[in-house]
C-alpha cells in the first residue's frame, strides 16, 4: 500500500463507500468481494488535473461518460474537466450541465471554469458564481490569457474566492501558425514552428503577475527546461505557484514528427531531449507538483489529416500510469521511458530514479490538493488510505505487460501516441466511492 | 526501382539487361517523398536514367511505350504551371494514361476531406499520385492512405525533390559538355567540392531544402545567402558549409549561383522591410553578376521575379540555365516515374525505349 505516509504491506476493507479497516492479514468479512492485489501497489485513486471531456460540443470526440470510463481504467478516481467546450464553461449553466453529466460517471468529474468570457481573453468570467458551484480551478486552456492587464485583474479578483488560476502558457504572437516545436526538425520538415520562448515568456510574465498580485497560479503542461527553471526560482522566492507536466513531455521529442504523423501533434509541442531530461529532473526535485494527462481526444476524421490541418492533442488517461512509472522510476521496461532503448526511450541524463510513492504523489495526492479535492479541503481525493477515508483507490500491477490497441481504448477517439507499444505496469482495479468500477483491467459498467 | 540497361537501341541488341533495386525501393518503398531518402547512390542512379530520357526527348517523336497501361494522377492542391505540365508531359511521353486533378475543381471544396478524395481517386485504379500541396507532409499522408506510388511535386516549405534532381542533372550536363565528354556515364564526381551559393528565401523554400540535401549528399560545398529573417530557425543536420549575409562577398567564390524565388508577400513588412530593399541587398543585378567568376552558372527554379531576385539582363546571359532546367525537368521526371512504375510493367526487364511508332524491332533509328 502506498500513500502520502509511505509504503507498507496491508489489506484494505472497504464498506459502504468508505475505508473500514487497514492492516496486515485482515479477515475477509462474510459476503465481501475480494480483489486480489498480490505484488500490486494499492494507492489512493489518481487525480487528473487536465482532462478534455469535449462535452458539450464535440461529443463525437469524447463524452463525459466515455472519458470517465477511460479515466477509471487508467486508475483515476477524479478528473478536472477543462472548460474549452462549446459553449465554454464561462457560465453557471454550462458548469451545472457538465457537473450533472458527471453525476453517474465512473469517476468524479470536477469542472474548471474559464478565466474570461468565451475564453476570448477580454472580460472576466463570473468566477464568484462558478466558485459557489464548487469550481476551484480557472483557465482559458487551449489558449493563454494574452493581455497582461487582464491576467492581472483576474489574479486580483480571484483572491477572494480561494480558487487557483491555471495558465496555458503560450504567447500567440510568437506561436501563431506553428504546428510543432521550432528547431531542428521543424526546419528540416518545413513545418512552421512554435519556439520554446513562446511558453517561457508567459511563464515569466505570470510569475511576475503572481508576485504583483499575491495571487495563486498553476502552470499547465510545462514543456521546456527553462519553464521548469523559472518555476523553481519562483518557488524559491516563496510565490504561490504550482506546475504540472504531461506524460508525453516526459517521454517524447519532436523527432517523432519526422514522418508527419499528426498523432504526435500536440500543444505545447513535443520538445527536445534536453527538455525531456530537465522535466524529469524537475519531477524529482519537487519543482513540478503533478503529472497531468492533457487527455485531448479528437475524432479520427479530423485528426487523420495533413499535419497543419490536424488539431493538436493526444489521448492520455489510459496510458499515463505505465508511461510515467517508466519515465520516472526507471524500473518499468516499457518503451515509454527508462533506459530500455527503443524509439521512444530517453536517456535519463543522470536524473535519479524516483520512488514509486513519489511518482504516485505526482499522480494522486499532490494534484488532488491543487484541484481543491483533498480531504482537508472538503474533498474526497488523494488519500491517505485510512479508516473513514472515502473508498477511492486504485490497484496497480507494476509488472503486468500489455499492448496499447487504440481500438480497445475506452475513449471515443483513437489518437494515442502509444499505439502498438508494449507497456509495463497496469491498473488492475479501481474503486470509486467503494464501488469496484474496474476489476482485472476491465470496466465493470 | 528498375534501372534501364543502356541506351535505347543498344538495349535491344547487345547490351546485357541489368535490373537492380535502387535506393527508392529499399524496404519496399515505392515513393519519392524526399531527397533525404535517396542518398548519393540513389541520386546518381536517377541522373543516369535521366540521360536515357534526354536522348528520347531529342527524337522526332519523343515518346516511348514504357508505361503503357499505367495510370498517373497529378493531384495539385496549389497553383502550379510548370511542374504540372512537366510531370504530365513526362507521363505522356512514357505512354501512361494521365488524369489531372486540381483542388479548385474538385470535391475538396465541397467539404470532402483530402483523405476521402485521395482514396476515391485511388479506387478508380491508379498507379501513381504526383502530389503538390500547400501542406508540408501531404504527400507522406497520401502515401499512408493509398497503395499507389507517390511522388512529391512540392509540399509546403518541405521539399520539391524532382526540382533538385533536375537542377543536379543540369549542372552535371553543363559541366560534362564543357569538359567535352558525354553526360552519359559521367557519374557525379563533378559535384565534389563544387561551390554553390543558394540565395534568398531559404526559410520558406522547398526547393532549397531538397537542393541542399542533394548537393550535400553529392559532396558539394553549399553556402546559404539570405537575410536573417529568411533563414530557417535551425540548420542542425543541414549539409551546409557556410551561411552568409553578404552576397557581394560570396559571388566571386562560387561555381553556381542559385537564386530562389521571393514570394511577394514576404516583402510586405513581416519578413523584409520591402521588396525593394531585398533586391538592393540580395538581387542578382548586372553589377553583381559581374562579380561572378568566369564560367560560373546562374540558376533559378522559376517562375522568376525579374527585377527582384534576378535582373532581366542577367536572366538572358549565356551562363543562365533557366530554360535548360525546364527542358531537363521532363526527362528527369520521366526517369522518376519510370523507376517507380516501370518494374512491373516491363516484367523486370530493361525499359522499352523503342519509339512507339517503330516499324519493327531491330530497326530502331540509331540502333
Amino acid at each position: 500500500m502506498v500513500d502520502a505516509s509511505g509504503e507498507r504491506v496491508a489489506d484494505v476493507v472497504v464498506r459502504g463507500g468508505l475505508v473500514a479497516e487497514v492492516g496486515p492479514d485482515l479477515a475477509v468479512p462474510r459476503g465481501a468481494t475480494v480483489l486480489e492485489a498480490d505484488g500490486c501497489l494499492v494507492s489512493p485513486g489518481l487525480v487528473d488535473l487536465h482532462t478534455h471531456l469535449r462535452q458539450p460540443g464535440a461529443e463525437d470526440s469524447e463524452t463525459v461518460e466515455t472519458g470517465a470510463r477511460a479515466a477509471a481504467l487508467g486508475g483515476f478516481t477524479a478528473v478536472v474537466a477543462m472548460p474549452n467546450t462549446d459553449p465554454p464553461v464561462d457560465s453557471a449553466a454550462v458548469a451545472l450541465e457538465v457537473l450533472a453529466l458527471g453525476e453517474g460517471a465512473m469517476c468524479r468529474v470536477a469542472v474548471a471554469g474559464a478565466i474570461t468570457m468565451g475564453r476570448a481573453g477580454e472580460r472576466l468570467a463570473p468566477m464568484g458564481e462558478l466558485a459557489s458551484l464548487g469550481v476551484r480551478l480557472f483557465t482559458d486552456d487551449g489558449t493563454g490569457v494574452q493581455d497582461g492587464a487582464v491576467m492581472r485583474r483576474a489574479l486580483e479578483y480571484a483572491r477572494g474566492f480561494d480558487v487557483t488560476l491555471a495558465q496555458h502558457c503560450e504567447d500567440e504572437a510568437l506561436a501563431r501558425g506553428g504546428h510543432m516545436h521550432e528547431g531542428e526538425w521543424s526546419s528540416r520538415l518545413g513545418v512552421p514552428g512554435i519556439p520554446a520562448e513562446a511558453e517561457e515568456m508567459m511563464v515569466a510574465r505570470d510569475i511576475a503577475l503572481t508576485r504583483l498580485t499575491g495571487g495563486r497560479m498553476h502552470f499547465l503542461h510545462l514543456s521546456t527546461a527553462r519553464s521548469a527553471a523559472l518555476v523553481a526560482a519562483a518557488k524559491a522566492e516563496g510565490l504561490a505557484v504550482t506546475a504540472e507536466v504531461t506524460p508525453h513531455h516526459l517521454t517524447l521529442t519532436h523527432a517523432e514528427l519526422a514522418g508527419y504523423d499528426p498523432v504526435f501533434k500536440v500543444n505545447p509541442p513535443l520538445r527536445v531531449q534536453a527538455d525531456v531530461a530537465a522535466l524529469r529532473a524537475a519531477c524529482g526535485d519537487g519543482t513540478l507538483d503533478a503529472v497531468a494527462t492533457d487527455h485531448a481526444p479528437h475524432a479520427p476524421e479530423r485528426k487523420d489529416d495533413t499535419l497543419d490541418a490536424a488539431p493538436p492533442g493526444m489521448l492520455g488517461l489510459q496510458t499515463a500510469l505505465p508511461v510515467v512509472l517508466g519515465a520516472l522510476c526507471g524500473s518499468a521496461g516499457n518503451g515509454a521511458g527508462g533506459d530500455g532503448g527503443g524509439r521512444h526511450a530517453a536517456p535519463r541524463h543522470g536524473a535519479p530514479a524516483m520512488t514509486r510513492a513519489a511518482v504516485l504523489g505526482l499522480l494522486s495526492w499532490r494534484p488532488a490538493r491543487i484541484a481543491g479535492l483533498a480531504r482537508d479541503q472538503g474533498g474526497d481525493q488523494g488519500g491517505p488510505i485510512e479508516p473513514g477515508a472515502p473508498g477511492n483507490i486504485c490497484v496497480i500491477d507494476p509488472a503486468a505487460t500489455w499492448e496499447v490497441d487504440p481500438v480497445r481504448l475506452a475513449s471515443r477517439s483513437r489518437n494515442t501516441p502509444w499505439a502498438g507499444r508494449a507497456m509495463t505496469g497496469q491498473v488492475r482495479h479501481t474503486l470509486f466511492r467503494g464501488e469496484p468500477v474496474v476489476v482485472d483491467a476491465e470496466a465493470q459498467r | 526501382m528498375t534501372r534501364p540497361a543502356a541506351m535505347a537501341g543498344a538495349a535491344r541488341t547487345t547490351a546485357p539487361v541489368v535490373v537492380r533495386s535502387g535506393e527508392l525501393s529499399k524496404g519496399g518503398r515505392r515513393h519519392l517523398l524526399s531527397v533525404a531518402e535517396l542518398g548519393a547512390e540513389g541520386i546518381e542512379e536517377i541522373l543516369e536514367v535521366s540521360d536515357a530520357f534526354v536522348e528520347v526527348g531529342r527524337r522526332s517523336i519523343p515518346k516511348v511505350p514504357s508505361l503503357r497501361g499505367r495510370t498517373v494522377v497529378t493531384l495539385f492542391a496549389e497553383q502550379s504551371t510548370r511542374t504540372r505540365l512537366s510531370f504530365e508531359t513526362a507521363a505522356k511521353r512514357l505512354s501512361a494514361d494521365v488524369l489531372s486533378f486540381s483542388v479548385d475543381t474538385s470535391s475538396v471544396k465541397k467539404g470532402e476531406s483530402l483523405r476521402d478524395t485521395v482514396e476515391t481517386v485511388a479506387a478508380m485504379g491508379v498507379d501513381a499520385f504526383v502530389v503538390r500541396h500547400t501542406s508540408a507532409g501531404a504527400p507522406a499522408a497520401v502515401a499512408r492512405w493509398v497503395d499507389a506510388s507517390v511522388v512529391n511535386a512540392g509540399d509546403g516549405w518541405h521539399e520539391h525533390p524532382t526540382q533538385a534532381l533536375l537542377d543536379c542533372y543540369t549542372i552535371r550536363q553543363v559541366l560534362a559538355e564543357r569538359s567535352g565528354r558525354p553526360s552519359q556515364g559521367a557519374g557525379v564526381g563533378c559535384f565534389v567540392g563544387l561551390r554553390v551559393a543558394i540565395v534568398g528565401d531559404v526559410r520558406h523554400s522547398r526547393v532549397a531544402r531538397s537542393l541542399v540535401l542533394a548537393l550535400g549528399a553529392l559532396g558539394a560545398e553549399v553556402t546559404l545567402v539570405a537575410p536573417g529573417s529568411l533563414l530557417p530557425p535551425s540548420l542542425e543536420g543541414w549539409p551546409v558549409t557556410k551561411v552568409s549575409y553578404d552576397l557581394d562577398a560570396v559571388l566571386p567564390h562560387v561555381d553556381v549561383c542559385y537564386l530562389l524565388r521571393l514570394q511577394s508577400e514576404r516583402g510586405a513588412g513581416a519578413f523584409l522591410p520591402s521588396v525593394r530593399e531585398y533586391s538592393a541587398w540580395y538581387g542578382l543585378t548586372s553589377r553583381r553578376a559581374a562579380l561572378l567568376g568566369d564560367g560560373a552558372l546562374v540558376m533559378h527554379p522559376g517562375p522568376m521575379n525579374r527585377g527582384v531576385e534576378i535582373a532581366d539582363d542577367v536572366a538572358a546571359l549565356p551562363q543562365s540555365l533557366v530554360l535548360r532546367q525546364v527542358s531537363n525537368g521532363v526527362a528527369v521526371r520521366m526517369a522518376v516515374l519510370f523507376m517507380l512504375l516501370g518494374q512491373v510493367g516491363s516484367g523486370g526487364a530493361a525499359p522499352d525505349l523503342a519509339p512507339t511508332l517503330a516499324p519493327t524491332p531491330g530497326t530502331v533509328p540509331g540502333a
